[in-house]
């Protein structure tokens, strides 16, 4: 036993994974290399057409392969419900097909092949409706209409097709969902103004690209309890809607999550794939496994959605905001996920990003025959961000002004509140500004290329800047958000924290560990981190919204910090000692001010059984501290803490070919404070790389309804070679509620960089593209056409 | 399908296994050894989360035919826990913070033990062109990088 230890903080050091041992040896197993006895495998059978009345499904041949166990279509399951945030979506289609993803029949066989050799026996007839694909003539009279009203082949709704629920009343018109917002009084905004612009803005498609594929287990006990092995970033949520979509008691399902291959907001949703297997293993008795190909994950999972964005903004000559107006239209595809929901934080950049006094914000999400977009990390953060940031630059072009200084003219201070009612109680905006533009150089750079863009010479240097505002503190998008901890001492020191926050590979095990042995003096060795089995760890609202830190990692601390309390007031007790005088440090209890160890804390523990009958089961909960909520206009806080963040981008551009190169970013984050160095670099890093993707070379091309490229051929990720150099500061703001100061950050790399690099090729080239992906060839042609007009 | 047997050593061990003639070398690994540490990822050579070793060269399992792996040694994520060699790449990986979702690890981890070997000390530049391969989608390859650079230039934790 040593004689004294010194006080010696976990946090902000560097803190290696405690998933990473067994994931880099290849001992890990995700849902694809689970196996249960007696399983069958799922297949889909999905639409051939894109639109289209399906006339005749005929599984007979199907059901007579040897080695299948059942062929559903929707007629099989009458009890099917609408899954999706409106509800608008049958897993298995009944009388139409709306997109070429759509799920026709499935089958469950003894292997994947037999399984696959049925799908091509069932034969299905279709009659061609006319396509919509643009989401521009949506709304235009006599469009296609996506979701008519249903009817049966009398024309009735009372001799509907079997398996038609009746919840599923169709829609009147294409509009999926329509958000509204406005603050102050636009019109009066553009009068003070001397510099308005007004532009478009398109945003296209990509996907998540998880590296793991989709894929689900379900399984149904002798008393019809269901067990769920699913990805899913929602359990508890998932729980609440699979027993709506199947008729179910909820406490009669159980998920368990397996390491989960990527999440990145791809796994907020129920998707047809899930109740579908649910059904098969229903149908057969059996365990049923279902896992995509590559190509079905392009096809089948959901996409960031694609955006039309109208940005009218202005200013005063002395560099003042003075209004914005936005009118977007968001192409929801054939169903409604999450993606229809992401102008809630669309709005949030443009309302309260800069200090602008008027603003006007009109969405419309409409149907279309296309892919259905869901949540993609930044929930529309990266559209709003490219649209508000490149006009911050026009405008202070166009008043003369620095646009570092212009920025910081417009940014919010600490304890604001915004219009819109966003309180922000710790705000590093300008600390980012002014340090990303330092570290980079910034200013030096921006002036130097301006002068040397008219010069001959074909490759051309820029350099773009652009900031984000995201939620830091969780998210109120659903009535609560709240998480559970179960924290267990045993009897040598050791302890299992059972979290209801789930992992998805982004770290929150660890870094929950750590807050854990930062109260109670422990090293990363003692803890064990239970998070993934709805039977065991308490109710928690999901991974998302970059919320699992703060919401999970204060929930963690209030367990430890009980289990801490207990432990010094016992040991005071022995020692004859004042609680508040001790301090637990590597696995002892120690007086706090020289650190002289009074006791082992294992030994202590063991004692406690005969002398104190100390309960070391812990509980406890964290919910959002209460505020003023949003109202139905939008009005209100979103979230206990707000993230920013300021990313310096260079690029290099080559002007005879089109091709941009990123050559470096430099970042700076308002994280409140750094826990896991060693975490928080790497989810900025990948996030940095992820938004490089989306700003260069990844697209989901999709003509008439049809995806072109559903693989990683055509489908360009970004490799190791194309990354650019990277250099990320921490601006610690110390939020006052976060834990130990920390605000969330898993989705902020990845907002400004597609932003920040449209400037950086204007700073470059002169040209604006208001278009993304950057690809060559769209490059070239602005160029190009720029050229030819000064010609 | 047509069956046929085969021979081959995998990760040391001599092994005989009965495969259809059009299964991939994949697949043999993952569903008929049992050895999961070697991933799917795309099937069609473009990802690297299915790299393994075949007399000692790394390449994509997912389009080698089973049959192929006749009379021949596979070494497989598993196998590396008996080469020195691998053990300190995983141990880097870890180190260098260069797993996160970890599905594409085991392919980087064995594309890292191809490129050490034909190259102990590879500059920055170089270790990205050797797993250029190799698809991450959460880490930005940074640690990655990290990781593999420790060891080439004997600075491991």
């Amino acid at each position: 036993m040593p004689e004294t230890i010194q006080k010696d903080s976990l946090i902000g050091k560097r803190i290696t994974k405690l998933d990473a041992p067994e994931k880099a040896s290849g001992k890990t197993r995700y849902i694809q290399d689970l196996d249960v006895q007696g399983q069958l495998y799922g297949k889909i059978l999905r639409s051939s057409r894109v639109h289209a009345k399906i006339k005749r499904i005929d599984t007979s041949k199907a059901k007579a392969l040897s080695g299948v166990h059942a062929v559903i279509t929707a007629a099989d399951v009458p009890y099917q419900r609408p899954i999706g945030v409106a509800k608008d979506h049958l897993p298995l289609k009944t009388d139409r097909v709306r997109s070429t993803r759509d799920e026709i029949a499935a089958v469950a066989a003894e292997t994947e092949a037999i399984a696959e050799a049925a799908l091509k026996l069932i034969e299905v007839e279709y009659e061609d409706l006319p396509i919509l694909s643009d989401p521009n003539d949506a709304l235009k009279p006599g469009a296609p209409l996506i979701h008519p009203e249903p009817h049966g082949a009398d024309g009735s709704h009372e001799h509907l097709k079997q398996g038609m629920p009746i919840a599923y009343a169709g829609k009147p018109d294409n509009i999926a969902m329509t958000f509204d917002y406005e603050q102050g009084d636009v019109a009066a905004g553009e009068r003070e103004s001397d510099v308005v612009f007004e532009d478009t803005f398109f945003l296209h498609y990509v996907t998540h690209c998880c590296m793991g594929v989709s894929g689900i287990i379900a399984e149904f006990d002798s008393s019809g309890n269901l067990l769920l092995y699913s990805n899913t970033q929602v359990p508890f949520l998932h729980k609440r809607e699979f027993a709506e979509i199947l008729g179910m008691d909820p406490a009669r399902i159980r998920i368990i999550q397996p390491p989960i291959g990527g999440g990145f907001g791809s796994k907020l949703d129920i998707y047809p794939f899930e109740p579908i297997t649910v059904f098969l293993a229903k149908a057969t008795g059996r365990p049923v496994k279902l896992v995509f190909t590559r190509e079905e994950e392009f096809l089948a999972s959901p996409t960031r959605q694609p955006v039309i964005l109208t940005l009218r903004s202005g200013c005063r000559k002395d560099g003042t905001l003075t209004f914005r107006t936005v009118n977007t239209l968001h192409d929801n595809g054939a169903y409604t996920s999450w993606g229809a929901t992401t102008p809630f934080v669309m709005m949030q950049t443009i309302s309260s990003l800069y200090r602008v006094p008027h603003c006007l914000y009109h969405t419309k999400a409409v149907y279309t025959n296309n892919p259905y977009a869901g949540s993609f990390r930044g929930y529309g953060n990266l559209q709003a961000t490219f649209a508000v940031e490149q006009h911050m630059d026009m405008m202070a072009e166009a008043i003369g002004m620095d646009p570092l200084d212009f920025r910081l003219k417009n940014a919010q201070d600490p304890g604001e509140v915004t219009p819109q009612g966003m309180h922000f109680k710790s705000c590093g905006l300008k600390e980012c500004l002014k340090t990303a533009a330092a570290v980079s150089g910034y200013r030096e750079k921006f002036k130097a290329n301006q002068a040397n863009r008219d010069k001959p010479g074909r490759i051309k240097r820029g350099v773009g800047i652009a900031s984000m505002l995201h939620v830091g503190g969780g998210a109120k998008i659903y009535p609560s958000d709240g998480c559970g901890t179960i924290l267990k001492m045993d009897d040598f020191g050791a302890v299992t924290l059972i979290t209801g926050a789930s992992e998805i590979g982004q770290g929150s095990e660890t870094v929950l560990a750590q807050l854990v042995c930062e109260e109670l003096g422990l090293p990363l060795s003692a803890v064990r981190v239970v998070n993934n089995d709805t039977e065991i760890t308490p109710w928690d609202v999901g991974v998302h919204a970059s919320r699992t830190t703060f919401i999970a990692g204060n929930s963690a601390i209030g367990a430890a910090r009980k289990a801490r309390g207990k432990i010094l007031a016992a040991a005071a007790m022995q020692a004859g000692l004042n609680a508040e005088e001790l301090d637990l440090r590597g696995g002892h209890i120690v007086e706090t001010q020289s650190g002289k160890v009074v006791m082992t804390l294992s030994k202590l523990l063991r004692q406690l059984h005969f002398n104190d009958k100390a309960e070391l089961v812990m509980t406890s909960f964290y919910y959002e501290p209460p505020s003023k909520h949003q109202d139905k206009k939008f009005k209100g806080d979103v979230s206990a803490a707000y993230a920013w963040a300021t990313q310096v981008v260079e690029v290099e551009v080559d002007t005879d070919t089109g091709i941009v190169r990123l050559l470096k970013v430099t970042g700076a984050h308002d994280v409140g404070r750094v826990l896991n160095r060693l975490g928080i670099e790497g989810q900025i890093e990948g996030g940095i790389v992820m938004g490089q993707g989306y700003a260069l070379t990844e697209e989901l091309m999709v003509e008439n309804g049809v995806v072109r490229n559903p693989g990683f051929r055509d489908y360009k990720l970004i490799t190791a070679p194309e990354i650019p150099e990277m250099d990320v500061r921490f601006i610690e703001t110390m939020d006052g509620e976060g834990p130990q100061g920390a605000k969330g950050v898993g989705e902020a790399p990845a907002i400004c960089i597609a932003a920040a690099t449209a400037n950086a090729i204007h700073n470059a080239t002169g040209v604006r593209i208001m278009a993304l992906p950057f690809t060559p060839e769209k490059v070239y042609r602005a160029l190009h056409a720029a050229r030819k007009e000064a010609a | 399908m047509s069956q046929q047997l085969i021979n081959l050593t995998l990760n040391g061990v001599p092994t005989k296994v009965s495969v259809p003639v059009d299964m991939s070398a994949l697949e043999m690994i993952r569903n008929v050894t049992g050895l999961t540490g070697t991933k799917y990822g795309c099937g069609e050579g473009e990802c690297g989360a299915c790299t393994i070793l075949l007399d000692g060269v790394s390449l994509n399992s997912c389009l080698l035919f089973a049959v192929e792996c006749d009379g021949r040694q596979v070494t497989t994520i598993e196998g590396l826990a008996s080469d020195p060699l691998g053990l300190r790449i995983e141990k880097a990986f870890v180190e260098a913070g260069a797993v996160q979702c970890g599905f594409c690890t085991p392919g980087m981890v064995v594309q890292a033990r191809q490129l050490l070997q034909d190259n102990p000390h590879p500059t920055r530049e170089e270790i990205q062109r050797g797993i250029e391969g190799n698809l991450c989608r959460c880490t930005g390859y940074v640690k990655i990088i990290d990781a593999i650079e420790a060891i080439a230039v004997g600075k491991e934790s």
